[in-house]
C-alpha cells in the first residue's frame, strides 16, 4: 500500500511515495538518494545508520519513514554548514577517528546529538553516547579523541 | 636517512578524510544505474545435501523477476587458494556444504520483488550426513565433505627441522598443553556488495566491496569463460576487510552472471546477518603444543600439532595453515622444531584469513605457554622473552631472514612499563577485583611472497599545475594506504599531500596488483610508488638542469620548489617547472612509471615451510593490563602499551590507528567473540549476539616505538597493525594468568569459565 508523504530532511521538504512498511533509512538512500547514511545491519545494531530527528539521535533502520513525517529529520548531508565540514566532522578528519569510513556518518551524528546535549561531555559519557555505533577499525581510540576535541571547539 | 621530510612521518590527516566523514564517499551499496536491477541469493539450508533438482518456473513468473541463476548456467568453474585445486563452485554445483552455501540467485525490479522470488525457488536435496566437528572429520569412517579429500583433509603442511626427540631428552624443562580458539569475524561494518553490468559488446563493468579487487579481476574471467581484458572491475570505497574481502564470493559472480543474462545491471547487497552465517571466519584451531627448555629458560624444541577447520572450501587455507606453523619460529630463536598442521573439511562456513593470518592461533597458544612455563620454572616472563630474541641478521633454520628487528629494544622497553604501571598501580580498593599484568610478542611478515604475481606498479601523471595524479593497483580498505602512498609520491616530488590526486583502481587503467593482504601495500606499493615518482622527477630534473644551468645530479625538489643543491637561491616553482616542461620545445608528457617487488625471494613451500617469505620483518612487545572480578567472572583490559619496530613510519596517526584498533578488536577476540554453531547453524548471527567491543570497550592505549629504519621499506617502513595482532591476545591471556593465577588455554575466555576455574581452583 503506498503512500505519498512529505518528509522534512535537513531543512528541506520531501514529497516522496512510500510503501508504509519502508524504513525512514531504505527510504533516505533508495528513494531521495542520500546514501551517505549507511545500511549495516539492517536490525538496529551497529549504528551506521544513525540519523537525528527531532535533536535525538535514531537509528533510521528501526523507523518508519511514515513515522517521520512531520519531524525534522537531519542527516550526514545536512553536517555541514556553507559547503564546509562542521566542527564534529573536521575533528574525526583533523584526530584520525576516520578508518574505512563506513561508521563515519553515523558516528559523526550520534557525536553530534550528543553534543548538542551535554556541550562538554566526559570520557565516559562519550564511550556511552557512541556505545550504540561499532567500529572494528579504529578500536574507539580516535573516535573519542576526536569528540573531545570537538567538544572543546564547539560553538555553544 | 635524509631529515627534513615534509611528508614523511608527519600526522597527517587521510587523504580521503573529509569525504568520509561527510558522507560522500560512495561505497558498493551507495552505487546505482539506470535501469539497475536488484538480485539476491538463496542459500542451502542444509550443511550437506545433494541437489537432486531445482525448479524455478513458479519464481520466473513472478511479476518483476527477471531472471533466475543457478549453478547449471555456470561453466563450473571452481575457485580455490591454489588454483589448481579449486573446489568452491560460485553456485552450488552438484552439493551444497554448509548452510548458507548460495544455490541461486534472482534479479528482479526492486529488492523486495528479489526476496520474494527466492520463496518460489524449489529446490529438492537429498540430505547428507555432514560433519561439523574437525576432529571427527579426521575419522576414516566420516562422511567426506568433498570426495577428493580422504579424512577430509584439505591441506597439510609438515615443518621440522633439527632434531626435536633428542632436543627434548636434553631439556631441564619440558611441558605440554592443549589450546583452542574460536571462529571469530572479521566484523566489518559494510556488508558485501557488488554491481555488474553486462553490455552487448561482450565486456563486464564490476563495482564491490572488495579489498584485493585483482583477485575478482581474475576469477571473474575464469568463472564466466571470458577473457581477462573484457574485465573491467572498478574500486570504490571500501568499508573495512581484515582479509575477509580479499576473495571473489557468489555476489560478485552472480551480480555479473545476472546482468550477462537480463542486459540490465544488477546490483546485490547481501545483509549482515547473511554475512555472519554465509560468508568467511578465521579457521578455529585446536592445538597441542610441546615445548622444551633449559633451565636458564633457552627454548630448546617445540613440537606442534595443529588441526585447523577450514570449513567446507579451501579458500586460501593452505596458506593460512603454513603461518600457523612456520610462525613457531618466530619471534625467538628455536633450534628444533616439528609442526605437523592439518587443515580439515566440515560441512560449516569457509575459513580464510584474517588480520594476522594464522599466526594469532598458533601464537597465543605458544605465547601463553611461555607463560606458563616461565611460572613453573621460576623466570620472569620478560627475561625468558629477552633471552630468546631474535635480533638482527640472524636467519630462522626455516629460512626467515631478519635484517632489521627492534625486538630486543621492545621487550626492554615493554618491562620498563610493566615495572611503571605495578608501581603507579591504585591500591585494590574491591577485594574481587585482582589486577593482572601480562605480555605478548611478535613478529610478521611484510608483504609476502607468494605463488603467481607479486610485483606493484604505479603510474604518476604531473599536472601543470604541480597538482599529481597517482595511480597503483593497491586498495585502502581503511588502513590508510591511499594516504601513505600519497605520502611517499609527494615527498619524491618534493610537494605537498594535498597536491596530490589519488586514483582507486579500475583494471582498465591502474597496474595489476597481487591485493591488500600481508601487509604488503605500503611496503611493496609504496616502493612502487617511490620508483615512478623518482622516474617523473628525473624526467624533470632534466628540464630544471638546463633551465637552472646546473647538472641534473643536483636538482633537489621539495616544498613545491626546485632548486640547485647548495643554492636554494637558484630554483623556481615546481608548478613552474612542470609548465616549462610541456610547453618548451616538443613538450613532454609527464608520466612516471614504477614497479617493484622484493627481490631474492623465493615462493615458499606450503607442505614443508622452507623459505624466506618477506623481504623484512616486524616485531613488537604488547603489554596489557586486566581486572578480573572475581564474584562476575567479567574481565576488563584497562590499559595496553604497544612497543613495536615497524621500521619508520610514514604517517604517525595513521599507525597509531592502527595499533589501536588491532588491540580493542584483539580484546573481542580474546573476551567475547565467539561464532556459535550448532549442528553446522549458526546461531548468533547479528552483532547483538555476536559480541564485538563497543566504545565502552576502549581502553587507554600507549603506544611506544622502538622502530629502526629499514634499508629495503620506502623511507624505512615496515608494517604496522597486523603484525601486533598477534601479540595482543597471549598478553591479555596472561594478564588474565597474572591476575588470578590461571592460565587459560582456550579463547575467548567468558565469565563462566573464569567463575568455574576459581572454583577448581579454590577447591583443590
Amino acid at each position: 500500500m503506498k503512500e505519498l508523504i512529505i518528509l522534512t530532511i535537513n531543512g528541506i521538504e520531501h514529497g516522496v511515495l512510500v510503501e508504509t512498511h519502508w524504513t525512514l533509512l531504505d527510504v533516505l538512500r533508495d528513494k531521495i538518494g542520500m546514501t551517505g547514511t549507511k545500511k549495516g545491519c539492517d536490525n538496529g545494531e551497529c549504528g551506521a545508520c544513525t540519523v537525528i530527528i527531532d535533536g535525538e539521535a535514531v537509528l533510521s533502520c528501526l523507523i518508519l519513514a511514515i513515522q517521520a513525517q512531520g519531524k525534522d529529520i537531519l542527516t550526514i548531508e545536512g553536517v555541514s554548514q556553507d559547503g564546509k565540514p562542521d566542527t564534529v566532522q573536521d575533528a574525526f578528519v583533523k584526530y584520525g577517528g576516520i578508518q574505512c569510513g563506513f561508521c563515519t556518518p553515523g558516528m559523526i551524528m550520534a557525536s553530534r546529538a550528543l553534543l548538542n546535549k551535554i556541550p562538554h561531555p566526559s570520557t565516559e559519557e562519550i564511550k556511552r553516547g557512541l556505545s550504540g555505533n561499532l567500529c572494528r577499525c579504529t578500536g574507539y581510540v580516535k573516535i573519542i579523541e576526536a569528540v573531545e576535541n570537538a567538544s572543546t571547539t564547539e560553538i555553544t | 636517512m635524509e631529515d627534513g621530510y615534509v611528508n614523511i612521518g608527519k600526522r597527517l590527516p587521510r587523504v580521503d578524510g573529509i569525504i568520509k566523514a561527510t558522507g560522500e564517499a560512495k561505497y558498493a551499496a551507495d552505487l546505482s544505474m539506470p535501469g539497475m536491477l536488484h538480485g539476491k541469493i538463496l542459500r542451502s539450508p542444509y550443511p550437506h545435501a545433494r541437489i537432486i533438482n531445482i525448479d524455478a518456473d513458479k519464481a520466473k513468473r513472478l511479476p518483476g523477476v527477471r531472471a533466475v541463476v543457478t549453478g547449471n548456467d555456470t561453466i563450473g568453474f571452481k575457485a580455490g587458494g591454489i588454483s589448481a585445486r579449486g573446489d568452491e563452485p560460485y553456485l552450488a554445483l552438484e552439493k551444497v556444504r554448509f548452510i548458507g552455501d548460495g544455490v541461486a540467485a534472482v534479479a528482479a525490479i526492486d529488492e523486495e520483488t528479489a526476496e520474494e522470488a527466492l520463496e518460489l525457488i524449489e529446490v529438492e536435496y537429498q540430505e547428507l550426513p555432514a560433519v561439523v566437528d574437525p576432529v571427527a572429520a579426521m575419522n576414516e569412517d566420516s562422511p567426506l565433505v568433498h570426495e577428493h579429500a580422504p579424512r577430509n583433509i584439505s591441506y597439510k603442511t609438515d615443518l621440522s627441522y633439527g632434531d626435536v626427540d633428542k632436543a627434548f631428552k636434553k631439556c631441564d624443562y619440558v611441558r605440554e598443553d592443549h589450546f583452542e580458539t574460536a571462529s571469530i569475524r572479521h566484523g566489518f561494518i559494510e556488508p558485501h556488495a557488488a554491481l555488474a553490468s553486462w553490455d552487448l559488446s561482450g565486456k563486464l563493468s564490476f563495482w564491490g566491496s572488495k579489498q584485493s579487487p585483482y583477485f575478482t579481476y581474475r576469477n571473474m574471467a575464469k568463472a564466466l569463460g571470458i577473457t581477462l581484458s573484457r574485465i573491467r572491475i572498478v574500486q570504490p570505497f571500501i568499508g573495512g576487510g581484515f582479509g575477509g574481502k580479499n576473495e571473489m564470493f557468489d555476489v560478485d559472480f552472480s551480480s555479473a552472471l545476472l546482468s550477462r543474462k537480463t542486459g540490465k545491471p544488477v546490483r546485490i547487497v547481501v545483509s549482515q546477518e547473511e554475512v555472519l552465517f554465509a560468508y568467511r571466519q578465521r579457521h578455529p584451531t585446536i592445538i597441542d603444543i610441546k615445548t622444551g627448555l633449559k633451565k636458564d629458560g633457552t627454548i630448546m624444541a617445540v613440537d606442534a600439532h595443529i588441526i585447523a577447520d577450514g570449513g567446507a572450501y579451501l579458500s586460501i587455507g593452505a596458506m593460512s595453515l603454513y603461518l600457523m606453523c612456520s610462525f613457531l619460529c618466530l619471534p625467538y630463536r628455536l633450534p628444533n622444531m616439528r609442526a605437523r598442521g592439518y587443515r580439515v573439511y566440515t560441512n560449516t562456513q569457509p575459513s580464510c584469513a584474517m588480520r594476522g593470518h594464522g599466526v594469532p592461533q598458533s601464537r597465543f597458544a605458544a605465547e601463553v605457554q611461555l607463560d606458563m612455563a616461565a611460572g613453573e620454572m621460576g623466570l620472569d616472563p620478560m627475561e625468558i622473552r629477552l633471552k630468546n630474541a631474535l635480533g638482527p641478521h640472524e636467519t630462522t633454520p626455516n629460512g626467515f631472514v631478519i635484517t632489521s628487528c627492534g625486538f630486543e629494544e621492545s621487550i626492554i622497553e615493554g618491562k620498563k612499563v610493566i615495572e611503571k604501571w605495578r608501581k603507579d598501580r591504585p591500591k585494590d580498593g574491591d577485594p574481587n577485583i585482582k589486577r593482572g599484568i601480562g605480555v605478548g610478542c611478535y613478529g610478521f611478515v611484510v608483504g609476502p611472497r607468494v605463488a603467481g604475481h607479486n610485483t606493484a606498479g604505479a603510474v604518476i601523471k604531473v599536472h601543470e599545475d604541480g597538482g599529481v595524479s597517482l595511480m597503483t593497483g593497491s586498495t585502502d580498505s581503511g588502513q590508510g594506504s591511499d594516504t601513505a602512498l600519497s605520502q611517499i609520491a609527494a615527498e619524491v616530488l618534493g610537494v605537498r599531500l594535498e597536491d596530490v590526486r589519488y586514483g582507486m583502481v579500475d583494471s582498465d587503467i591502474t597496474p595489476v596488483d597481487p591485493g591488500t593482504y600481508g601487509s604488503r601495500v605500503t611496503f611493496i606499493t609504496g616502493n612502487a610508488v617511490r620508483v615512478a615518482a623518482e622516474d617523473v622527477k628525473n624526467q624533470l630534473a632534466e628540464v630544471a638542469a638546463k633551465t637552472l644551468e646546473a647538472n641534473p645530479r643536483d636538482i633537489r625538489f621539495k616544498d613545491r620548489r626546485v632548486y640547485v643543491a647548495g643554492s636554494p637561491e637558484r630554483g623556481i616553482s615546481f608548478p613552474r617547472l612542470v609548465k616549462i616542461a610541456q610547453y618548451s620545445g616538443a613538450g613532454k608528457t609527464l608520466l612516471g612509471r614504477g614497479y617493484w617487488a622484493p627481490e631474492g625471494l623465493k615462493v615458499v613451500n606450503l607442505e614443508t615451510g622452507r623459505g624466506n617469505m618477506s623481504a623484512t620483518y616486524s616485531f613488537g612487545t604488547q603489554v596489557s593490563e586486566v581486572e578480573v572480578n572475581t564474584e562476575t567472572g567479567r574481565s576488563k583490559v584497562i590499559r595496553m602499551a604497544m612497543l613495536h619496530d615497524c621500521g619508520t613510519p610514514i604517517n604517525e596517526m595513521a599507525m597509531e590507528g592502527q595499533l589501536e584498533g588491532s588491540a580493542i578488536g584483539g580484546i573481542g577476540h580474546t573476551l567475547t567473540e565467539e561464532i556459535i554453531r550448532k549442528d553446522g547453524r549458526t546461531m548468533n548471527p547479528s552483532f547483538l549476539e555476536y559480541r564485538m567491543p563497543t566504545a565502552l570497550d576502549a581502553c587507554n592505549v600507549e603506544i611506544l616505538h622502538t622502530d629502526t629504519y629499514d634499508d629495503v621499506g620506502p623511507f624505512g617502513a615496515k608494517e604496522s597493525g597486523e603484525g601486533i595482532q598477534v601479540s595482543v591476545v597471549p598478553s591479555i591471556v596472561n594478564a588474565i594468568y597474572d591476575a588470578v593465577g590461571i592460565p587459560f588455554k582456550k579463547i575467548p575466555i567468558t565469565p563462566l569459565m573464569v567463575l568455574d576455574a576459581l572454583k577448581d581452583k579454590s577447591g583443590k
